[in-house]
């Protein structure tokens, strides 16, 4: 039922959407916690940047990534100069667009999480001698887990359904850029109708299972 | 009483509305209760025992060991303190069982367990509840294994922020009998924060009156609740606690009769057996002079008193009056029109009518 284009751009939305997730999830967990817990001025600056790609059209963003990371960018240049050449066009490049483009859906549920359990069982577990770290792990991870669990799963479901930031930034490269919702957007060009029906109904059902166990999740706690 | 095993702290912090700025001595063992109303800067200064203030500025010394001295920039933070604090309220990990939110404290502390898991729980009565997770539990339970959790350290010093206050009547009597056996008990310090002077009159030792963030008296806590310098504050609920032993049961009259130094008062039956120690409060309002000893009269307790001092009460209609009955002391909240009638003067030998004793505990 699908072909060897199709499988390969649902393999490579799947991986980076993993990769993507997993990224987020190591980033986004110090900088929602910076945000949950600083009395800094400077929370509403760095909140309102996490926020941006909430608002701002796709292809903005993309425009800026490939100016920043293409080869007379900044960051283009620092890759070149380390020798692993630019990122544009590349499934790496991806990702890094990926990053930027879903971290709102991962930082901010994380950092409700945070909010919630608030700075009170950090005292207890100081009380308990457990130092900052440990009692990081031990009490403030478990009590946040939903938080974990509703970030994962909105920064995996918002990459799959990326497009605007993939033509901008990788192109539609077979097996390297061109991931689920390009290859449908090719098929509707070259009216490949069936083709485009199998990948699109595709998505339309994962998105819908996806967000159907995100809303039908106890509101209970997950310890319970 | 006061040496260098005890604690010595200085501490000021701040912020819009509010200043605490403290010098503290405290007694190295017994209950010292920090006593005010709220907004007084007791819980403040609890935190700030405990290092969980870290905005303060000050010195802090535990049994000769230094805790904090900005000065020298010194802070050594809550987990490397041996303490144990119980909060407010219910602060128990809810994802964990109450054996492995006991657990959690105790196998963090290395070296010896002065006090063993089992004593702890033993010395709460929760052994039944082991295997429950917290919001299985009543308010009253959970607060008493957050205090077996903190005794399961080993704590050299245990802070307690008025555990009582979270609850109902009921669940308040449940656990004053435990808080009465840690007094009883253990040998450590214990700071207690309340604004409940029965509270204090039944577990203190030791009080530091607060007031807008300063220490307004510290003490021994006959001496101090007896005093009549206080702020209004304070003196509009005076009086005075007395430890007693109880004496004589009446079985005819249902009666028991306390003695203390000085003198003894009659209440209605007690349960507890002969020499057994008990505390009670005599309010100032419950207090009336007379000039020789009355007859006829329906009050019983009746004690020769010699004036000590007066002083200003809450309201003007009012004075304090300071009493020595052979060397315990009572306070008389009377009218200033009996001052002058009756011509309470320093010194002169009256007697005092005791209308109501609250037997504590």
């Amino acid at each position: 039922m699908l072909s060897d284009a199709n499988v390969a751009a649902v393999w490579l939305t799947l991986k980076l959407a993993t990769i993507t997730t997993v990224i987020l999830l190591i980033v986004g967990t110090p900088l929602a916690w910076w945000l949950a817990r600083t009395p800094s001025k400077w929370k509403g600056v760095v909140g309102a940047v996490v926020a941006l790609p909430l608002v701002l059209p796709p292809t903005v963003l993309g425009f800026y990534l490939l100016i920043t990371l293409g080869p007379h960018g900044p960051i283009g240049q620092l890759t070149q100069f380390l020798g692993w050449g630019v990122l544009p066009f590349t499934f790496a490049g991806l990702v890094v667009a990926s990053v930027f483009y879903s971290m709102p859906f991962v930082v901010q549920p994380l950092q409700q999480a945070f909010e919630a359990v608030g700075a009170r069982p950090l005292e207890v577990a100081a009380t308990l001698r457990a130092s900052p770290w440990d009692a990081f792990f031990t009490v403030v991870l478990p009590l946040a887990k939903p938080g974990f669990i509703t970030a994962a799963i909105l920064g995996f479901a918002h990459t799959v359904g990326e497009f605007g930031v993939v033509l901008m930034i990788g192109g539609n490269i077979p097996e390297r850029t061109r991931v689920v919702s390009v290859q449908i957007y090719d098929h509707v060009e070259a009216l490949e109708y069936a083709e485009a029906h199998v990948l699109a109904g595709g998505m339309l059902l994962f998105s819908f299972l996806v967000l159907l166990a995100l809303y039908s999740r106890k509101r209970t706690s997950a310890w319970k | 009483m006061i040496s260098d095993q005890g604690i010595q702290a200085r501490f000021q912090v701040g912020w819009p509305g509010f200043t605490l700025d403290v010098e503290l001595r405290l007694p190295g063992r017994g209950v010292t209760a920090l006593f005010g109303h709220s907004g007084s800067g007791k819980t403040t200064l609890l935190r700030c025992l405990a290092g969980l203030e870290r905005r303060n500025v000050g010195s802090l010394k535990f049994k000769g060991e230094v805790w904090q001295d900005d000065a020298r920039g010194i802070y050594r933070p809550t987990h490397r303190r041996p303490l144990g604090y119980v909060f407010q309220e219910a602060s128990l990990f809810p994802h964990l069982s109450v054996r492995r939110n006991l657990d959690y404290g105790r196998k963090r502390v290395n070296g010896g367990h002065k006090v063993s898991l089992d004593h702890a729980v033993e010395l709460l009565g929760i052994g039944h509840l082991l295997d429950r997770m917290p919001e299985r539990l009543s308010g009253g339970e959970r607060q008493r294994v957050a205090i077996a959790r903190a005794l399961a350290t080993s704590p050299e010093l245990l802070l307690m922020d008025e555990p009582l206050a979270a609850l109902d009547l009921k669940r308040k009597s449940e656990i004053l009998p435990y808080l009465e056996r840690l007094h009883d008990e253990l040998e450590i310090p214990v700071c207690y924060v309340s604004h409940v002077p029965d509270e204090v009159a039944r577990l203190a030792d030791y009080v530091v009156l607060l007031s807008e963030g300063r220490v307004v008296a510290a003490g021994g806590l006959r001496e101090t609740m007896a005093r009549l310098d206080l702020p209004t504050a304070f003196t509009e609920d005076a009086g005075v606690v007395i430890e007693a032993v109880v004496a004589d049961h009446d079985e005819t009259y249902r009666l028991t009769r306390l003695d203390f130094p000085g003198g003894g008062v009659v209440v209605a039956r007690r349960p507890e057996s002969l020499g057994h120690r008990l505390r009670f409060r005599v309010h100032a309002r419950d207090v009336s002079l007379a000039l020789a000893r009355a007859k006829g009269t329906s009050i019983v307790n009746l004690l020769p008193v010699t004036v000590v001092e007066v002083a200003d009460a809450d309201t003007p209609a009012h004075v304090l009056v300071r009493l020595d009955a052979g060397g315990t002391p009572l306070i008389a909240r009377i009218t200033r029109y009996s001052l002058d009638h009756l011509g309470v003067t320093l010194g002169k030998s009256m007697w005092a009518q005791i209308k109501a004793v609250a037997l504590l505990g």
